[in-house]
């Protein structure tokens, strides 16, 4: 029997556009996800802490302010700062070609761009928590 | 509005018509007919829809009570809408070179977009800032670079809009000190600012302190512009956000005119005059993709504020029952997949807004859901709205939609569904009460996630999302990038300004500013005192935000 994936939803930085990750929010809840929402303008700090309390699988993070080359190496780092590497990072936003290549390159999970859809993010998320789940085993 | 004669030969040539339409209705092209907001349409509009229809009542004529069909007598055949195309990034000098390119193409006004750090009231050189300076609009720190982004545009000639909310008294005061710098008098001064908080705390997010001191903060500004800056309008209350944020277009409509009816009670309670302030407030919607549907909702605007101007609020002055708006298309109906698409999805949806019967106008540019827009992707965005003004011929004649037994409909249904919400409000409270209980952002939140499944469902077709894709589709147009190096810039700018400012003079103005804020004196008064020695926005929101308090939003999904 499968454990329910528990995620971690954040919007770090300074945008207030939360209508997409309100939207994956309640697609991960139907399909039966823990959600849990921080709520705006997160610290990379306060995310990473939240999601290592929270104990969760994955944490998503959603920025629509160009912000993404500060902030996803940021929580990046802190998750391998505190071993905390396990868990997986994903995100969304306006995020031109080339910096999703080298944000994908440098270890967050999988980055989702406009027009994506709710059930592309829950297939996806159930498979990534799957994979890792086998490959801690392994280990 | 039709004879009852008439309308009985409808009636039975309609059972004949309807033994025909009843086989054809089997086949369906689409497996819902639902507007946008996820209203069922019916399959045919005749004059039994109108039946009661009172023309002089619900519609009269253009520049009468109500308004329906537009503030103006004449309306787009004396004068058209303002092409303001809202523009703003990196340094304030690009931002000054952009609005001299537009300026030099027929831009008629100009309209500032900020940086988030302006927005929240961060320098750009906070800890908070990082990554995100001069990457949504232009980055402002201090009265010095309100000077470079109007280098060479004379404040007197030119209209400008400025989209700033939580801090907009500073930027205010910013921009009232340029004019003094180039010697225009204030009574000159033609504009608007956003500062709408109301719908900050609904949708956009874009807030600093709680609610209750922001709304001093703009009863105080609003006397000071009655007093001193009469051209000057002070909010333009705006739905554009909320129906951004995923909302339907009945719950724009409803929770603008609430939060714009809540200003109204604010400054009644302060003691000002409804007939003196009033005149200044406008308001500033979205046209989305549905295009009666649009214009039903701009038409009910106008009615329904006239009837509560002139029967509730008993203003006295006729200007004062219009409803003025801004509009600007719909940023969230705009695709990054194929986005040559979104020039066609633009023109639609700004000829909504001028069927409406919009004061002014911003076209999105093609390459919004990936970047600022660059040179080119602006240029086309303004034509569009060159080529609905001089090429279509719908500026020939006033409102030519009315009378059409679907959009008058429309248009009765939106007042109707509008009304519903504001009584709903009403029983829980007021605005202020539903923004702390939530219920704004969960009727939104629950409308965005309903359309979003109308889509997966493929209820809803969009073009190139679900259905008409191109196969590994490369994208072609020029795709504006801000670089890392305005940041530094930025904020060495910053640095060399506070170095050769005087800072005693800082503090005394920002100690004035905190005894105002804490007393009754005029904030925006007291700010501008500070930025003339050029305060930085930080320090002055740093000044306010321990006497009104910080706001946080409860986490709501």
């Amino acid at each position: 029997m499968s454990e329910k994936i528990r995620v971690l939803l954040a919007k770090p930085g300074l945008d207030g556009h939360d209508r997409g990750i309100k939207v994956i929010a309640a697609a991960f809840r139907d399909a039966g996800f823990e959600v849990i929402y921080t709520g705006l303008r997160q610290t990379p700090e306060n995310i990473v802490n939240a999601a290592i309390q929270e104990d969760v699988d994955a944490v998503g993070v959603s920025i629509l302010s160009g912000a993404h080359m500060t902030l996803f190496p940021a929580i990046l780092n802190l998750l391998k700062e505190k071993k905390a590497d396990q868990i997986i990072l994903f995100g969304g936003g306006i995020i031109p070609d080339e910096d999703v290549a080298a944000l994908e390159k440098s270890g967050v999970d999988k980055l989702f761009t406009p027009g994506a859809t709710t059930e592309e993010t829950v297939k996806y998320l159930r498979e990534a928590v799957a994979k890792r789940k086998r490959d801690e085993k392994i280990i | 509005m039709i004879e009852k004669d008439a309308l009985k030969s409808l009636d039975e040539k309609k059972k004949n018509w309807e033994k025909k339409a009843e086989k054809l209705r089997q086949v369906k092209s689409r497996p819902r007919f639902i507007t946008v907001s996820g209203e069922e349409v019916k399959e045919l509009y005749t004059p039994e829809d109108l039946k009661n229809f009172d023309y002089n009542e619900k519609l009269g004529l253009p520049g009468e009570f109500p308004y329906t069909r537009g503030i103006h007598h004449t309306m787009y055949r004396s004068r058209l809408w303002t092409m303001r195309q809202f523009s703003g990034m990196g340094t304030p000098r690009q931002t000054n070179e952009r609005y001299h390119y537009l300026l030099n193409h027929g831009q008629t006004g100009l309209s500032v977009a900020f940086d988030l750090p302006t927005l929240m009231g961060f320098d750009s050189d906070h800890v908070r800032s990082l990554g995100e300076v001069g990457k949504c609009g232009v980055a402002v720190d201090t009265l010095a670079d309100m000077e470079i982004i109007f280098d060479g545009i004379n404040l007197g000639e030119v209209s400008t809009s400025m989209t700033i909310n939580a801090p907009a008294s500073i930027l205010l005061a910013m921009y009232l000190a340029v004019a003094e710098k180039q010697g225009i008098p204030f009574a000159k001064l033609r504009g608007t600012l956003q500062n709408d908080i109301l719908k900050e705390y609904i949708a956009q997010k874009e807030w600093i302190f709680p609610p209750r001191p922001s709304i001093r903060l703009i009863t105080d500004m609003m006397s000071f512009c009655t007093d001193h800056v009469p051209q000057w309008n002070t909010i333009s209350i705006s739905g554009y956000h909320i129906r951004e944020a995923g909302s339907t277009a009945a719950q724009e409509l409803a929770f603008t005119l609430a939060d714009g009816f809540a200003y109204i009670e604010a400054a009644i309670a302060d003691g000002q005059d409804v007939d003196k302030f009033a005149t200044r407030l406008s308001f500033f919607f979205n046209a989305h993709q549905d295009f009666f549907e649009e214009i039903a909702k701009y038409r009910a605007a106008r009615r329904i504020y006239a009837r509560r101007m002139r029967d509730k609020y008993k203003a006295k002055d006729e200007r004062n029952w219009l409803l003025r708006f801004h509009t600007q298309t719909a940023g969230c109906s705009l695709t990054a997949q194929q986005p040559e698409n979104n020039i066609v999805r633009t023109a639609l949806e700004a000829l909504s807004a001028v069927l409406g019967g919009t004061q002014s106008l911003h076209t999105n540019s093609m390459d919004e859901t990936m970047a600022l827009p660059s040179d080119k992707a602006a240029l086309i965005a303004l034509r569009t709205q060159h080529v609905i003004a001089c090429e279509t011929g719908v500026v020939n004649t006033i409102d030519p939609l009315a009378g059409s037994y679907f959009v008058e409909s429309m248009t009765d249904k939106m007042e109707a569904d509008a009304e519903k919400y504001l009584d709903e409000i009403d029983r829980r409270g007021g605005v202020l009460k539903c923004i702390d209980e939530g219920y704004f952002q969960r009727e939104i939140a629950r409308a965005a996630y309903r359309y979003q499944q109308e889509i997966e469902r493929g209820e809803r077709i969009i073009v190139g999302i679900n259905d008409y894709l191109v196969e590994d589709e490369v994208i072609t147009i020029p795709i504006l990038k801000i670089d890392e190096t305005v940041e530094r810039e930025q904020v060495a700018s910053l640095r060399k300004i506070k170095s050769g400012r005087d800072n005693d003079k800082v503090k005394r103005t920002l100690d004035d500013l905190a005894m105002a804020a804490k007393g009754n004196g005029n904030t925006l008064k007291a700010m501008l005192d500070c930025v003339r020695v050029y305060a930085t926005e930080g320090e002055i929101v740093d000044t306010l935000r321990p006497i009104f308090g910080e706001y946080i939003e409860p986490p709501i999904i």
